[in-house]
């Protein structure tokens, strides 16, 4: 694995145990991430991002009727460690995570500044007040006064509570954070500020960032990378420019122009249809059903196709043996 | 306060006025140990307007603004503290219980969480036949009709598939379809949506907010749109009402307000909000410090002077603003235009 990659993931399977059957939340799923890179995993709700993240930072419910695949982060294979190991030496201190509505799981009765610091204090032992200081200082770098530190979290209001989590996450300098919807609930103002805090810790620490959101102009806040996953699947990879700018899959480009724009007067569009149950995925690509370019080999799953040095896309129309049978690709990457 | 003469100026069809706010205030009184005054929060704090039979209005502001109160105002579940609401020419605070139930039907809610909003034991017919029920359509198979009817409305089609579903066997899009289908079953003269997709995917908003201009538009009613989202505001409303802290500090017709903001904060809210751009990732937004003020305590005079780039001592902290027209039918609350 080159010097520059913080984190490889090959195959990645997560299946649920459900009364109705079993799940396939995460089904296949590679990436790369590279130091300080922010990738942002893109997806409408069920798509089963939020399982990738928990698959990631092992914090999976008892219900796993199978997991698959390998985690690389640096040279250590994730999958090698016991529990223990992994939540003494990678959890928190290598790799943290801010999960969905964190910021309402934070002790009541502890004082936020003490919560902060805990992780040091338990993972290396630290004193209460050297715990303390370097809590302070995170707490500055991610915007909220120190004078918070002494408060309790009702006291704190919904982004201040944000920034304390992503202060936790932070406080023992992991080399990923992996952030699970960070800025859904709260208001666009407060929102755009976190973003903002966002940027400075990549920049200043040198974190790198996996995002996990539904919100596609938010994510472009943050993303190096744009991983877009439908139905269980990772559907195109690619950098974030490519993405943003020129969408390959259907799925992609469709997404994109659902996407209401402040600043333009084109219309958004809907996507007809809805994404397949995960209980029991087409077999194919799984997209083919709303899918306006479907052609016969979408009855077979698609491979993951590479475009130039930096994309990745799931679907035939770019497969040039495949396409020269029946649909093509419009406008996109070719 | 705003000192505005004619509730309908801005509006450009004030003879058509079906709804007017005048003035109106919704303070919640809080009360210690049960009996002690321990203040009031001034969730809705003197706001004027006047919304035209068929026009589709957003009215935009962050969480705790006092735009969930204003819509609650409106469709009287709460009794306003000072001010009145005149709905097709009489205020709200004349109608009788037998009235007032009238005017329930005149005027369609639309909940914000659909799934919350729909009771889980009752199937889709039987949600939908409550309304009729309530308001005496005694007639089996007249309500039959009509719930077939709104179904058809929303689009979920053929009927017979969706009548016998309960709530949590449809998808989020399709719920919020049924709450629609209930807040148009009396057939009202104006709909008030409380964030109606907020808790929807991206790619089913859309769906829901044309289905939902679609129908309005139709039926020529009176939309009164409530979100957070300015993204989406431009295609489904007409004007704009931008709230901070209790009050409306600026209103405008779409375009204009979106192109050219007069308001500071307006101008704040429009600066924090992404396009999708790879750019984005590379400079910090400008944000206003701060958050907004507590309602139990608003600040004096402008409400959003102690944040506003553009403070002048002596004069924000001190009187209220008026609403000043910088522009055609654009009014904004600020000292800057005077």
């Amino acid at each position: 694995m080159p010097e520059s990659t913080l984190l490889r993931v090959d195959d990645l399977a997560l299946h649920y145990q459900t009364r109705r059957g079993v799940v396939r939340a995460v089904d296949g799923v590679s990436f790369e991430l590279r130091r300080n890179e922010a990738l942002v995993v893109l997806g409408e709700s069920g798509c089963g991002k939020s399982s990738l993240a928990k698959l990631l930072m092992r914090v999976l419910p008892r219900n796993i009727h199978h997991t698959g695949g390998r985690i690389m982060l640096g040279d250590t294979e994730l999958g090698t460690l016991s529990d223990e190991r992994f939540r003494r030496e990678v959890q928190w201190s290598r790799m943290a995570m801010v999960m969905q509505a964190s910021m309402n799981a934070l002790n009541p009765v502890v004082k936020v500044g003490q919560q902060v610091a805990e992780p040091l204090r338990v993972l290396r032992g630290w004193s209460r007040g050297r715990a303390l200081a370097r809590a302070a200082e995170v707490f500055t770098l991610v915007g909220i006064s120190t004078d918070f530190m002494t408060r309790y979290p009702f006291e704190l209001s919904g982004g201040m509570r944000q920034r304390a989590v992503l202060a936790m996450a932070l406080v023992a300098e992991p080399e990923l954070v992996i952030l699970d919807e960070p800025t859904s609930a709260l208001d666009v103002l407060t929102q755009a500020s976190i973003m903002n805090a966002l940027k400075r810790v990549k920049h200043e620490l040198g974190t790198s960032f996996i995002l996990i959101t539904h919100d596609v102009a938010t994510s472009s806040e943050l993303a190096d990378r744009v991983a877009l996953m439908y139905a269980g699947q990772l559907v195109e990879v690619a950098d974030a420019g490519d993405f943003f700018g020129e969408p390959a899959h259907p799925y992609s480009r469709m997404l994109m122009a659902s996407v209401p724009r402040l600043r333009q007067r084109q219309r958004p569009e809907s996507i007809p249809g809805q994404p397949p149950s995960l209980f029991d995925p087409p077999g194919g690509c799984r997209f083919a059903e709303r899918c306006p370019h479907r052609f016969a080999p979408c009855a077979r799953d698609p491979e993951s196709i590479r475009i130039g040095e930096r994309r990745r896309v799931r679907c035939w129309l770019f497969d040039d043996d495949r396409r020269d049978h029946g649909g093509r690709a419009e406008g996109g990457a070719s | 306060m705003t000192t505005i003469q004619d509730p309908g100026r801005g509006t450009g069809r004030e003879s058509a006025s079906l709804l007017t706010v005048s003035d109106l205030h919704t303070w919640f009184e809080l009360r210690q140990w049960g009996f002690l005054r321990a203040g009031a929060v001034h969730a809705v704090d003197g706001v004027t307007f006047a919304l035209a039979r068929g026009e589709a209005v957003a009215f935009v502001g962050e969480s705790g603004c006092g735009k969930s109160s204003l819509a609650r105002t409106l469709l009287g579940l709460h009794r306003p503290t000072q001010g009145e609401v005149r709905f097709d020419g009489r205020s709200l605070a004349e109608l009788d219980a037998r009235e007032l139930k009238a005017y329930r039907a005149k005027v369609g809610y639309v909940q914000q969480d659909p799934y919350g909003a729909l009771p889980p034991f009752l199937d889709v017919r039987r949600i939908l036949a409550e309304p009729l029920i309530i308001h005496g359509v005694k007639d089996r198979d007249e309500r039959e009709q009509r719930i077939r009817a709104a179904l058809e409305e929303v689009r979920l089609s053929p009927a017979d598939e969706y009548l016998g579903k309960f709530p949590h066997m449809l998808s989020g899009g399709q719920q919020q379809r049924v709450v629609i289908a209930r807040a148009l079953i009396l057939a009202p003269a104006m709909i008030i949506a409380d964030e109606p997709v907020s808790m929807l995917d991206a790619s089913v908003r859309v769906e829901i907010l044309n289905l939902l201009r679609g129908i309005q538009a139709k039926r020529e009613l009176t939309l009164a749109f409530i979100t957070h989202d300015l993204s989406t505001v431009r295609h489904f409303a007409e004007r704009i009402f931008v709230m901070y802290a209790g009050r409306v500090v600026e209103s405008a017709p779409v375009d204009d307000l979106l192109d050219h903001p007069q308001h500071p904060y307006t101008q704040a809210l429009l600066a924090a909000i992404a396009d999708p751009d790879a750019a984005n990732a590379s400079r910090q937004r400008e944000v206003p410090a701060g958050e907004p003020p507590s309602l139990l305590n608003p600040p004096a005079a402008c409400r959003f002077h102690p944040r506003c780039p553009h403070f002048m001592a002596g004069l924000c902290d001190a009187e209220d603003p008026p609403d000043f027209e910088p522009r055609r039918r654009h009014l904004s609350a600020c000292w800057l235009h005077r």
